[in-house]
């Protein structure tokens, strides 16, 4: 899909339109929520279908590569579409000084959380934890 | 150099005192609510993997502690929270496409996302439970 047909040649031309991204916001929070949609259910079905497996059966399925693959394309969707999310709601609500750091905050806040998560998935896959 | 202040002393229109709360704006505000709630338990999703990657000590601590009963409440109260914004969601991705904006769509599809949250919640967990109980 062309994002710029939501411009005019004219309007993009001239510089006219949102100062910021604009569109990119709402386009992007849309196509992680579309990839989120078969990876959250894949998720929670895997979960539910281990529901009492032990700790090395876990693993196992956990560092398989398809898996391993799943679960980083997860965190990274995930995290940007949550990102997004706040962004727009700490926009909403914050309008004192405080509202850049509490941006800054979520959007540091989601790339750190899914750095941890896939370096985690990573030490999973190629078989050592810490210690070991 | 005094720093001029965001809030106005002007009176403001009165809305949420005033307007009835209706299905629209119910389940639009509910799909912001589990949104920033599922934030949060986005964080112990990542603790979570943090604690399987560490060994199975952690990782048993960590379940157990998940399988407290105040860890299954907000293990029930964050499935529920997916599912409704994983439903909610898809009503907007809907809308996007520009479908289902008739004002019986709107009620008919708003409905629909309530009462799919609740059973996919119960059905995940009745499934759950019969595999955890079958191993």
């Amino acid at each position: 899909m062309d994002r710029y047909r939501f411009r005019s040649p004219i309007g993009r031309a001239i510089g006219l339109g949102s100062a910021k991204a604009g569109f990119e916001h709402w386009w992007t929070e849309r196509v992680t929520a579309v990839a989120l949609v078969p990876l959250t259910v894949w998720f929670a079905a895997s979960l539910i279908a281990h529901s009492g497996s032990g700790y090395e059966a876990f693993i196992g399925w956990l560092g398989s590569p398809v898996t391993a693959v799943l679960m980083i394309l997860l965190l990274i969707a995930l995290f940007w579409h949550t990102a997004l999310g706040l962004q727009v709601v700490i926009e909403d609500y914050i309008h004192s000084g405080a509202k850049i750091w509490a941006l800054l905050a979520a959007r540091f806040g989601c790339f750190t959380l899914a750095t941890v998560g896939i370096v985690a998935t990573l030490r999973i896959a190629f078989g050592s934890w810490a210690g070991v | 150099m005094e720093r001029i202040s965001s809030k106005h002393t002007r009176p403001l229109s009165p809305n949420i005192q005033i307007y009835r709360p209706q299905l629209t704006s119910v389940l639009s505000i509910a799909n912001r609510i589990t949104g920033v709630f599922l934030s949060a338990c986005a964080v112990v999703l990542v603790l979570w993997l943090a604690a399987a990657a560490s060994g199975p000590d952690a990782f048993s601590r960590f379940q157990s502690v998940i399988g407290s009963w105040p860890g299954q409440i907000l293990l029930l109260g964050a499935t529920f929270a997916f599912f409704m914004h994983l439903c909610g969601g898809i009503r907007h991705l809907v809308w996007d496409t520009a479908r289902g904006f008739e004002l019986r769509q709107i009620y008919a599809s708003g409905w629909i996302v309530v009462v799919a949250s609740v059973v996919l919640t119960l059905i995940s967990w009745l499934a759950s439970m019969l595999i955890a109980g079958q191993s």
